[in-house]
Parts: C-alpha cells; sequence; structure tokens
C-alpha cells in the first residue's frame, strides 16, 4: 500500500553520466541539459559518435503518448513534422525507479526571438510562410500542436527553418488541448474554447509573434480582446501583417493555408513594389534580379557618358 | 470498456488542520470508497520555502490516492486543472492495468510492456480520459487566512469547468466550503455542469482560527454518498419499466 502511493522521484541525469536502455540495450551518454518543462527534461546527448535529444520523464504515460504522436508524425510522406524518432526505453535508476523514455533527431538552432533581434523583423514573415505551411500539414493529419510557444520552437540553420521542438502538447482535433500556456491559452484570453482545432494553433502563433516584440508579456487586462488589439496595434508595423494577426485573433482566419497564402501574396506584393521602384530608378524593361550587376550598368553609363563628355566636348 | 463515472474531491486549502480527526486517516477512508482526494496546497506570495504545515497536503493526496501540488496564487488556475487531468489519468491507468492483469496475467501492467506495446494500450487510456464522464467536488478552505486568494480560486474554478468541458464526456462540479457557519462544511454550488456564471460566491469568510479538514473531507464524502444513492433510486425506477 505504502508503497504504490509513495510518489516516483523527478530524474536529474548528470553530464557525462551514461544512460543504457532496458530493451534495446543502446547506451546514451547525456552532454548537457537542453529543456525542462512540466512533463519531462530533454537531454543532449551522444550515441554512436551521433548528437541526438532525449527526454525523460518520471510520467511513463506521457512519454508513450507523446512517441505516438511522433509514430504519426513519421508516417507522413516527404516533409518530416517533427524530429525523427530514434529510440524508446526505459531506464533503471539507481534509485530503483523505472523511469521512460524515448530519443529523437537533435535540431540545433537559434531560439526565435534572438534570431530576429539579430536578424530584423522582415524575417518573422518569411520564417512564418515556411511554418504555416507545416502547420497545415499538421492539421490534415488531423492533429493540432497544442502547446506553441517561443520555448517550443527553434530557427534550425541550413535550411533556415522554423521548427516546433517538443510534441508534448499535440492533441487530435475535437479533443480538449493536452497541455497549454496561458499566455499562448486562447481560453485564458477569452476568445473561444480550449478545444483543439486549427484555430487554437493560429493564436498561439500570433501570441508567439508578440512575444517578439514584449519578451515579458503582458497582462490580461478588465477586456482581454482589447488589450490585444492595442498591442498588436502599438508593436506590429506593415499594416497587411497587422491585420491578418488581428484577423485571426477574432476568429477569422481559421486555417493555416490561408495564413500561408495571404503571407505569400504579402511577400510578393512586397518584393514587386521593390523591383518596379528599381525599374524607375533604371528606366529599363528588362527584370532586374540582381542589385550589383544594376549597380555595375549604372556605373558603366556614367563611366561611357564621362567618357564622351571628356573627349568630344572638352 | 467502460469506466463508470470517476469520482474526485479536490481540497483547496493553505495551511494545517487543527481541529477534528486526522485528515490523512479520513482520506484513506474516502479512497476506499473509489474517490480519489486532490489537494492543492497555495504558498503565500513572501513564503520561498514550503512551510511545514503544508506537508499535511502531500500526505493527504497520497493517502486519497491523489494528485498534489503546492503553488503560488498566480499558478491557481493552471494547476487545479492539471492536478485535475493527471488524478483522471491516473485512475483510468488503474481501471486499465486491472483489465491487462485480467488479460495477460498477474505480473503484467502498462509499465512492464515493452514499449511497442504501450503505445496502443496507451491510446486507450487517452480515449477513456477524454470520454469518461467525471464529477468533481471541489472543497475550498475558508478561514481567515484565504481571504486574500479566494478570488484567484474563484477563477481558477471557473478555468477548470473550461477545460473540463472542452472534452467529449460529461462533468459535473459542486463547490463546498469548510468550516461553514454551524457545520463543518457548507454547500456553495449544487452540482452542475458549468462553473462560468459563479460570482462572489465567497462571500461570507469564516472567523477565528479553525481548520477543521478532517471532518469536512468525512462530510464531503457522505454527499457524494448521498447523491449517488439518490441517483441510484431513480435509475432502478427507469429500468424496472424498460424491463417489464
Amino acid at each position: 500500500m505504502i508503497s504504490e502511493t509513495l510518489k516516483k522521484p523527478d530524474i536529474q541525469l548528470r553530464k557525462g553520466q551514461k544512460i543504457t536502455g532496458k530493451w534495446h540495450h543502446k547506451s546514451y551518454q547525456i552532454v548537457r541539459e537542453l529543456g525542462r518543462g512540466a512533463i519531462g527534461t530533454v537531454y543532449l546527448c551522444v550515441c554512436e559518435q551521433k548528437q541526438v535529444a532525449l527526454k525523460v520523464s518520471k510520467q511513463s504515460t506521457s512519454i508513450t503518448s507523446e512517441v505516438n504522436v511522433l509514430k504519426t508524425f513519421q508516417k507522413v510522406q516527404g516533409d518530416n513534422l517533427g524530429p525523427a524518432l530514434i529510440d524508446v526505453d526505459d531506464y533503471q535508476a539507481s534509485n530503483g525507479y523505472m523511469y521512460a523514455f524515448y530519443v529523437m533527431e537533435y535540431i540545433s538552432g537559434e531560439r526565435l526571438e534572438s534570431f530576429i533581434r539579430r536578424n530584423g523583423d522582415e524575417w518573422i514573415v518569411s520564417l512564418l510562410i515556411g511554418f504555416t505551411k507545416d502547420l497545415h500539414l499538421l492539421h490534415q493529419q488531423g492533429y493540432v500542436f497544442g502547446d506553441l510557444k517561443l520555448d517550443n520552437l527553434i530557427v534550425s540553420r541550413n535550411p533556415i527553418r522554423l521548427r516546433w521542438v517538443d510534441v508534448g502538447g499535440t492533441t487530435l482535433q475535437g479533443r480538449s488541448i493536452k497541455e497549454y500556456t496561458e499566455f499562448y491559452d486562447r481560453a485564458y484570453w477569452k476568445m473561444g474554447e480550449r478545444k483543439a482545432d486549427p484555430g487554437y494553433d493560429l493564436f498561439a502563433l500570433v501570441m508567439v509573434v508578440l512575444r517578439i516584440y514584449y519578451p515579458n508579456g503582458f497582462n490580461r487586462g478588465n477586456n482581454p480582446k482589447r488589450t490585444l488589439m492595442q498591442k498588436i496595434n502599438q508593436a506590429v508595423q506593415p499594416a497587411p501583417f497587422r491585420k491578418l494577426l488581428q484577423g485571426i485573433i477574432l476568429g477569422h482566419v481559421k486555417e493555416a493555408i490561408e495564413v500561408k497564402q495571404y503571407l505569400l501574396t504579402y511577400y510578393y506584393q512586397q518584393r514587386d513594389k521593390k523591383r518596379s521602384s528599381y525599374r524607375t530608378l533604371n528606366n529599363s524593361d528588362e527584370e532586374s534580379y540582381y542589385p550589383l550587376l544594376e549597380m555595375l550598368s549604372v556605373l558603366s553609363v556614367s563611366g561611357a557618358v564621362y567618357l564622351y563628355v571628356t573627349i568630344f566636348l572638352s | 470498456m467502460k469506466t463508470g463515472t470517476l469520482k474526485q474531491i479536490l481540497l483547496i486549502t493553505d495551511g494545517c488542520s487543527n481541529q477534528g480527526e486526522n485528515p490523512a486517516h479520513v482520506a484513506t477512508m474516502v479512497a476506499e470508497q473509489g474517490i480519489t482526494v486532490n489537494v492543492i496546497g497555495i504558498l503565500e506570495d513572501d513564503q520561498t520555502e514550503q512551510p511545514s504545515g503544508l506537508q499535511e497536503v502531500e500526505d493527504i493526496a497520497n493517502c486519497g490516492l491523489g494528485v498534489s501540488q503546492i503553488v503560488y496564487k498566480q499558478a491557481l488556475s493552471q494547476t487545479v486543472q492539471t492536478v485535475t487531468k493527471q488524478a483522471m489519468n491516473e485512475t483510468l491507468q488503474g481501471v486499465v492495468n486491472k483489465e491487462l492483469k485480467q488479460i495477460l496475467g498477474d505480473q503484467q501492467s502498462l509499465e512492464e510492456l515493452p514499449p511497442e506495446q504501450r503505445g496502443e494500450v496507451m491510446e486507450v487510456v487517452d480515449d477513456l480520459g477524454e470520454t469518461c464522464d467525471i464529477e468533481v467536488l471541489v472543497l475550498v478552505d475558508t478561514s481567515a487566512s484565504m481571504g486574500n486568494k479566494l478570488p484567484m480560486v474563484q477563477e481558477a474554478l471557473m478555468d477548470l469547468s473550461m477545460s473540463m468541458n472542452a472534452r467529449i464526456g460529461r462533468n459535473r462540479f459542486s463547490i463546498y466550503q469548510f468550516p461553514g457557519k454551524k457545520k463543518p462544511l457548507e454547500q456553495l454550488v449544487d452540482w452542475t455542469a458549468q462553473l462560468d456564471s459563479i460570482t462572489s460566491i465567497f462571500s461570507k469568510l469564516a472567523s477565528g482560527g479553525v481548520t477543521p479538514t478532517g471532518p469536512a473531507l468525512k462530510e464531503a464524502m457522505y454527499q457524494f454518498g448521498k447523491k449517488t444513492l439518490k441517483r441510484r433510486f431513480m435509475r432502478n425506477d427507469f429500468r424496472d419499466i424498460e424491463e417489464a
């Protein structure tokens, strides 16, 4: 009786510690802690000279649920939706308890907010185009990501792409959201239910964008809807992008694919505007892709004029 | 697989009991009745260490086969729903484990299966968690020191109702406070599916330093019993008619 009710302690793995699975007998050496969440801790590990990420938890059922989600993602051909699943096993700790863990591909990269701070916020739109495409694919599989937040996102290098790294909140559509974080939660802002539908993810995505502009977050206030609208108006610069974010918050935009299309159109319009400004500068009908070539041509024209002037008019 | 209705008592308190029988002992009795006891202990904002009084929180939950958590009042909303759902999942796992033992023999439980098979069983547990019916009796300590925390408690309960009602299964909640005016327990909200309309229910605060957690828990157990008895009568009536 007592042994059943006694609480299983959280597990703490040390740097350099070696973990061997009970079932598949693979060994992993801990390098460092990558992140800690409500359910478990993720460590960077080395296995057969390759870097992998290992998530371990005292709640074996949560680990199993996450493995189920990752397995579903694996079946989707082409794009890989989540990190690739490498191994699932149990670890017998020295305290006598058994801890379930799984091993996945290690995605190295930078946190979204620091990436944006370094490279400028015009990157937000281009990163979101790729991300909403992935999100749409996930929604088509019948899932909703759920716990979408800055901590669960990473900008990977080669190719530069916004990716999610923790699938703990991923929920079947139509069910209640498994895991959420208040600031990103639609129901907390009283803008809808805590139920898994594509709009739930899109709402959280808007909050991700806002969190880049407001690193410390902000309070809900007496009128959450008005607070959100105000914060968007104050921080987000290009008007079309602002309109999109507000449309999502109000629930007018419900599908990830709509967001992608909208952003894509906006992106092309931006590029066309830039192009047409080059055109007027150049007075040529040819399309100009390379600013360097343009510079050269401008220089050579001015050079010819200079030569003409010096040789024939002096 | 049928699980019936899950029954939980959710105790929200900020300190140790000082009147009546030992609450941990009562919790054991409650668990015997198939009712899980979950406990949330609230810390003062300036408390950085867990005061010794809150050790009781863990003891009660352990004896009540439930989940306990100690938090600051700001984190209350999220904690209330996590604790409720976690306890629900643990109960369901217990049910599934029992079935597994019947099918696979005595030594088998979910955690002892190889990881490959665990996944399929887990899907069943997830399904049950989404579709099962659940009844939560909320027991709120309204002794004087809880005064400044009660608005947050109320908000957390509305949030809990929102989380639970996003599920497919049915939910019923009722809210009690202790100590009551003359009795150890006083009803504030009768069984209802939605808590989103509760406003200023904790208007009456008890003065004095009495915290009869044990007697209140015992009384809460009787409240569960009363209700199921009444309903069983009604159901039986209908069944007789159908069979005839």
